[in-house]
């Protein structure tokens, strides 16, 4: 009687850890994805810090300015970037469809996912936080301060995350992975993302401050550097975030 | 016949259109618990969409479906956790070894099987170190069946479980589910294979067009109305007329052939006695004899007017 049923599900909380550490794994395992999340924004940030005035940081100290926009950049990578290639590709392999036939419910997936997405920028902040500390980087590492970008990183990964997944869900693999690279680059290059809003042409800054990278990208610089409640910039990425989730729930499809 | 508590299955009336397409146009079956059922039919019958449809994949457009009592769609959750599917292709991740795959199966469940077990028992051991998408066809497909049943199911619906297999792994394939079922499980597998049918099934439904045509043991279904057959080889010009005359009535004795004899009708062991009572009589050794028994392939060109893998 080897193989006499005994069916059941794992306690959910065991489903959702089990999901987020084989995420987690999967993620860490792809090449090009650690390239995205780890490499490039160091690169920025040695590169930006050493390169003098060739790219225009505007006032403050050089470093104090980058680190928030390389943070920024890399939560971009991860809950935007490698959320939709990864969910794009899991939904083409027929994972997602295999997974809906096991314990596992919508809701642990998403949470698997959201977690395997924690865990990974919890990871990009350590690096990237020591390699700046190292270029003498001297953040307000107060507690309100820490208590507001832990917010702001929560609201731009919600915001980020719903439209990657949006993305996944609709097109096929392959456009997934031209779409969410070509929006990646840019928000980095036109969204206020490591150069801040304050550089860009006037008439334009309403439009990259309503961005999830703009929003993202200068909150952090704010809170970091010392300036208060980041009241609009987490607006800009509540907003994003609902609306993403709204049409996300509406339209993604699991085959 | 079971009753119907006693059924894990029970479709009636299903009806899916894909556009234009009628996919299952008014689909009824049963699954006894603990049999192995077989939905025998050729590709694009509606074979896949009937089971996909049991397991909560789509909604019934008409008609009802009711696995152990459930309703697949909105009471997914609790059916999921006492079922066990193994999907036509597909379902990995690219970059994840089987036996993690596996693990990662069997950690959303209560009580899993032990991995390591299932892996030995499936032979993908041999898989080793490789990435799910460097492992061959078949070893993907056994993975597939692993996944299906390392969770402890009542129940499992198996798509197309042997196709691409060699016929040593779908000899092994066949043992295992044979030991499933003596385990208590149920069964319900897809197949265009009728000796896969035959071998293992308690109850075929023969599906084409969307409709089950016929249902019945694959006993049942070869006997029904069977004309079996006697061949056998002798010297020529052998009195068939004495020989008919020798048989019970229905039957037909020809030489199709200088030599070959041929008698057709409900062969039992009386008609084969009185066969070769008759040679001994007239002192003819039939060399070669052969009883055949109409197939399940027969009992499908006899419905159909065609061919299982046309």
């Amino acid at each position: 009687m080897t193989f006499a049923p005994s069916p059941g599900a794992a306690p959910l909380q065991k489903m959702v850890l089990a999901q987020a550490g084989m995420e987690t794994r999967l993620l860490l395992r792809n090449g090009e994805q650690v390239l995205l999340a780890l490499v490039i924004p160091i690169i920025v940030l040695v590169g930006g810090a050493a390169s003098g005035g060739v790219i225009d940081l505007g006032s403050g100290r050089r470093i104090d300015v980058l680190t928030p926009g390389v943070l920024a950049l890399a939560i971009l990578s991860t809950a935007f970037n490698s959320l939709a290639i990864a969910t794009g590709f899991e939904r083409r392999y027929g994972v997602l469809k295999r997974l809906g036939a096991t314990p596992l419910p919508r809701s642990g997936l998403l949470a698997g996912k959201v977690l395997a997405v924690c865990a990974i920028e919890a990871l990009q902040i350590v690096v990237i936080g020591t390699v700046a500390l190292a270029l003498s980087w001297q953040p307000d590492a107060g507690v309100v301060a820490t208590g507001w970008s832990l917010l702001l990183v929560i609201g731009g990964t919600a915001a980020f995350a719903s439209w990657g997944l949006l993305i996944a869900g609709t097109l096929r693999a392959e456009a997934t992975l031209a779409a969410s690279n070509l929006i990646y680059v840019l928000l980095v290059t036109g969204g206020a993302v490591v150069v801040p809003l304050s550089d860009y042409p006037a008439a334009v800054q309403p439009f990259v401050q309503a961005l999830p990278s703009g929003a993202l990208a200068e909150g952090l610089r704010g809170v970091l550097n010392g300036s208060g409640f980041p009241a609009v910039e987490l607006l800009v990425l509540a907003a994003w975030a609902a609306a993403g989730s709204v049409i996300c729930s509406r339209v993604f499809r699991w085959e | 016949m079971s009753t119907p508590s006693a059924d894990a299955v029970v479709v009636d009336g299903l009806v899916m259109r894909y556009g234009d397409t009628m996919a299952l146009d008014g689909l009824s079956l049963a699954v006894a618990t603990g049999s192995i059922t077989a939905i025998l039919g050729p590709n694009g019958a509606g074979k896949t969409t009937t089971v996909e449809t049991c397991e909560g994949y789509r909604r019934p457009q008409a008609g009802t479906v009711r696995v152990l009592g459930l309703d697949p769609v909105p009471q997914h959750a609790a059916l999921m956790a006492r079922i066990g599917v193994m999907l036509q292709a597909g379902g990995s991740w690219g970059t994840v070894r089987a036996d993690e795959m596996l693990g990662h199966i069997a950690r959303l469940h209560a009580d899993p099987l032990d991995v390591r077990f299932l892996i030995d028992r499936l032979g993908l051991d041999s898989c080793g170190r490789t990435f799910y998408r460097r492992l061959s066809g078949g070893q993907q497909q056994r993975l597939g069946l692993a996944m299906a049943i390392v969770g402890r199911p009542e129940l499992v619906f198996l798509d197309e479980p042997t196709a691409g297999l060699d016929p040593q792994a779908r000899r092994a394939t066949w043992e295992l589910l044979d030991e499933l079922r003596s385990s208590g499980v149920t069964i319900v597998l897809t197949t265009h294979y009728m000796d896969e049918a035959e071998r293992l099934a308690d109850l075929v439904h023969v599906v084409d067009d969307g409709r089950v045509i016929a249902s019945g043991s694959p006993a049942a279904l070869t006997a029904s109305g069977a004309k079996n057959t006697i061949r056998f080889e002798a010297v020529p010009g052998l009195d068939t007329a004495n020989l008919l005359a020798a048989l019970p009535p229905g039957f037909k004795v020809t030489e199709p052939g200088p030599g070959a004899y041929l008698v057709e009708g409900t062969i039992d062991a009386h008609a084969l006695a009185a066969v070769t009572a008759w040679c001994a009589t007239n002192d003819v050794m039939p060399r070669g004899l052969a009883v055949e028994d109409q197939t399940l392939e027969d009992v499908f060109i006899k419905l159909t007017g065609r061919g299982l893998r046309a």
